[in-house]
């Protein structure tokens, strides 16, 4: 083999396995990423059901209904609000009034079922796409001002 | 005055660490013996000065001194001592203090144990080592002083947020700070070489007792993490793409490359110029880490730090020490004398195709973590990349990786027998569909993607295990002739095997967990049953126990085996008492090499709770894999012809690589 064809076979290589790469990265980025959307944003601009989304705010004060491992809660963002449903075990920190992230889908009702709920970490952190929402809407409290000086 | 002492050592630390910067790279460059023989030494001392201020820190949170604003906000008089001490490092300023002492350490091994390097070399090593220390205490001291004091005293502290209160905690942070930090070393190996201009075989000899440190520290480091917040965050999941874990992920695939590389640049001279590269972007990768985690960038369960300002400094460093290294290598790396180049079919070969898909695999890490951030940042969109983004792309890329793993150790140097290894192959993988099929079978069917993954994980370990046996004449010599084969054979050797085994198991377990998992999701009131795989479960009900500084609701749980008591589970709901707020201690048994796992949700009218029980199969595996690659680093590292203090070979038959 000579040293032009032993070069050749090398770029070929690498071609091959950062195009297949690359091929693989843009197909799954088409695919699988999901928005983040608050209630306000919802209203303005809704979204088909039965595609995936995460959609953040704060639990509503007296919203949550629970019947065994049914969990009945609206998402506000203090312009807007939207009414969820979720079956299974809720994070330790999901509490009324505080902040809440939902992955899942609308179904044809206008309720938003979800298959995964996040609260925050821990009691001085809110998730920061939830502060800035609630920021944008003017109802920012600071109230883990502490947390973030920290 | 334990705190302004501490304080004090921290700051003469940095001067140290600024004339280490200055005087042995300018001596390198005169070429004065003096002025680089200064590097040791102030290496040792600054090292000493980070000990000592972090050994004042670690007194102040054992003392309970609230009157320290890091101690107030991050302990309590009322936590375990364990948990004040890891309280250290549980908070943003001291895992920075424990960053700067593991570099410090690195700079004082390079100091102590390479006596054996070239005198210029060294000296430029640990300058551009302690470039990085002054950096990041200047860092520390001006933007994260973990000794600021607060007037009057608190009488009590905040605590320690309880999700960290955990012996992973003690361990965890340590382990993957020698691993990327570690990588420092091969980053400022790398810099040296190209400030002189000059690198060989020699120099991959050198470098490569510390790629191998610094990695299994990180793969342990990351197995430990991952175990961690399997059983802590009470959601049954050991890995979650989570950007944190990332951030660890990416400087670790980067560092595997590197490892490899590093071996063909010492045997064959080749690729030496991809390796400074490599050895540049795994510290470049480690640095994003740091950034990434303690900017507050993101939204993450790791994030307990958060504070704009400090990233803008982190994104400053990252910016000067990855652009510099970057620009220092478009301008030496041109003039630097190239390696040869191969044929394809060849060991240096099969370790090119290793590199090419590591670094793939990094490159699509990278991206799915940081696109969101950089939408957000252009667009101000908001979009998260999870799963499934990184099982498409990092998925099939390491499944290939794995398909050429067995085949690089049987490739000879210079020239392999394709054929001859494909056959050895083809009997690996004859093996490794049998296992599958008799395993679907036996499982009564399962996820298509679970038994090619299976059938993967066992063709890489039959193909390491037949690699081996053709070393030893395993079933074709006699044992006597075997045994004394092996016990010619280089720890080295051993090395390879185990790290290469360690991979398959990792994938077995991953496998097994992600294909034949059960899960149920239940409300129970007690004397409930329920059964799941081959267990019966029956709950018995609520209890109460007290601990130091938390309240446990614990839920008893008996669990029969074909009718016989095997086990008692109590996973709990813990509050605890400073801050009210709970955690779940989820209730873990293991069973051979698989393990019921039970969480427990929230109390229900009547007395009933809410559980998710699993049954993960072979889920232990999924760390023993990182342990054992971890112990097949350590035995390459305890290679005689690898060791770091030996004294350099004067002849060069004696110079014969290490593998």
């Amino acid at each position: 083999m000579t040293r032009r064809q032993r070069r050749l076979t090398l770029i070929g290589t690498a071609a091959i396995i950062l195009s297949l790469a690359a091929a693989l990265a843009l197909s799954a980025l088409r695919d699988s990423i999901v928005f983040f959307v608050t209630p306000s944003e919802l209203a303005a601009k809704p979204i088909e059901s039965g595609s995936r989304f995460r959609l953040g705010g704060l639990v509503e004060q007296g919203s949550i209904a629970k019947d065994g491992l049914t969990i009945r809660f609206r998402v506000t963002d203090g312009g807007a609000n939207l009414p969820v449903s979720y079956h299974g075990l809720l994070p330790d920190l999901f509490r009324e009034g505080q902040g809440v992230v939902a992955e899942g889908k609308l179904d044809g009702a206008g309720v938003f079922v979800a298959d995964t709920v996040l609260a925050k970490h821990d009691e001085r952190y809110m998730p920061r796409e939830v502060a800035d929402a609630l920021k944008k809407q003017g109802h920012w409290q600071g109230e883990h001002k502490a947390g973030a000086a920290k | 005055m334990i705190a302004e002492l501490a304080h004090y050592a921290l700051v003469l630390a940095f001067v140290l660490a600024v004339l280490q910067a200055i005087l042995p790279l300018w001596g390198a460059r005169k070429n004065d013996l003096t002025l680089m023989g200064v590097a040791e030494p102030l290496a040792v001392a600054s090292f000493g000065f980070i000990a000592l201020s972090f050994a004042g820190l670690m007194a102040c949170f054992v003392r309970s001194d609230f009157s320290v604003l890091a101690v107030y906000s991050n302990s309590h008089s009322l936590q375990p001592l364990l948990y004040k001490i890891t309280g250290v490092w549980g908070n943003h300023e001291g895992s920075m203090v424990l960053w700067v002492f593991v570099l410090g350490l690195f700079s004082a091994l390079v100091a102590v144990f390479g006596r054996n390097l070239p005198a210029r070399l060294r000296a430029n090593v640990l300058g551009v080592e302690a470039l990085i220390a002054a950096v990041f205490l200047l860092f520390i001291l001006t933007t994260s002083n973990p000794f600021l004091r607060i007037d009057p005293a608190p009488a009590e502290g905040q605590q320690l947020n309880p999700i960290l209160q955990d012996i992973g905690l003690a361990i965890h942070p340590p382990l993957l700070y020698l691993g990327y930090v570690g990588f420092s070393i091969t980053f400022a190996f790398a810099a040296a070489a190209l400030i002189e201009g000059r690198v060989d075989a020699a120099w991959a000899r050198w470098v490569r007792p510390w790629i191998l440190l610094a990695w299994v520290f990180l793969t342990l480091g990351i197995a430990m993490g991952s175990y961690w917040a399997y059983y802590e965050l009470g959601w049954g999941g050991y890995w979650f793409w989570d950007p944190v874990e990332n951030a660890s992920l990416m400087p670790w695939l980067a560092g595997t490359a590197l490892l490899h590389s590093a071996i063909v640049m010492e045997k064959r001279e080749a690729l030496k110029v991809w390796t400074l590269l490599l050895a540049i972007l795994t510290f470049s990768l480690s640095l994003l880490g740091t950034f990434l985690v303690r900017s507050g960038v993101l939204t993450s369960v790791h994030s307990f730090a958060n504070d704009p300002s400090r990233g803008i400094f982190i994104l400053v460093i990252l910016v000067v020490f990855i652009g510099g290294s970057l620009a220092l290598f478009a301008v030496r790396a041109p003039a630097l004398k190239q390696g040869g180049l191969f044929a394809p079919i060849s060991r240096e070969g099969a370790l090119v195709v290793n590199n090419l898909l590591l670094t793939a695999t990094a490159a699509t890490v990278f991206t799915g973590t940081l696109y969101p951030l950089v939408l957000e940042a252009l667009t101000g969109e908001k979009i998260s990349v999870g799963a499934p983004f990184f099982d498409r792309t990092a998925g099939p890329l390491l499944l290939c990786l794995l398909l050429v793993m067995p085949a690089g150790p049987l490739l000879a140097w210079k020239r392999g027998d394709l054929r001859g290894v494909a056959e050895r192959l083809t009997f690996a993988a004859g093996i490794a569909a049998v296992v599958a099929a008799v395993t679907l079978w036996l499982a009564k069917g399962g996820p298509i993607l679970a038994a090619a993954g299976l059938f993967c994980a066992i063709y890489a370990i039959i193909g390491a295990l037949i690699e081996f046996s053709e070393r030893l004449q395993l079933f074709r010599a006699s044992a006597s002739v075997s045994l004394s084969r092996a016990r010619g054979l280089p720890r080295s050797a051993f090395g390879t095997l185990l790290a290469h085994i360690g991979v398959g198991v990792s994938l077995l377990g991953i496998v097994a967990e992600a294909g034949w998992s059960q899960e149920k999701v239940v409300a129970l009131k007690p004397g409930d049953q329920i059964s799941i795989a081959s267990f019966d479960l029956s709950f018995e009900g609520l209890q109460q126990r007290e601990g130091k500084n938390w309240r446990d609701q614990v839920g008893r749980f008996e669990v029969r085996r074909g009718g016989v008591p095997v086990a008692t589970l109590e996973p709990s709901k813990r509050a605890y008492v400073v801050s009210n707020q709970p955690t779940t201690e989820a209730g873990i048994k293991t069973f051979g090499l698989g393990q019921l796992y039970i969480s427990l949700g929230e109390p229900m009218p009547g007395g009933a709770i809410s559980a998710r029980i699993y049954w993960k199969p072979l889920v232990i595996l999924i760390w023993l894999g990182g342990v054992v690659m971890a112990l097949g680093g350590a035995l390459s590292l305890s290679d005689r012809r690898l060791r770091v203090g030996a004294p350099k070979p004067a002849r060069r038959a004696a110079m014969a690589p290490a593998e």
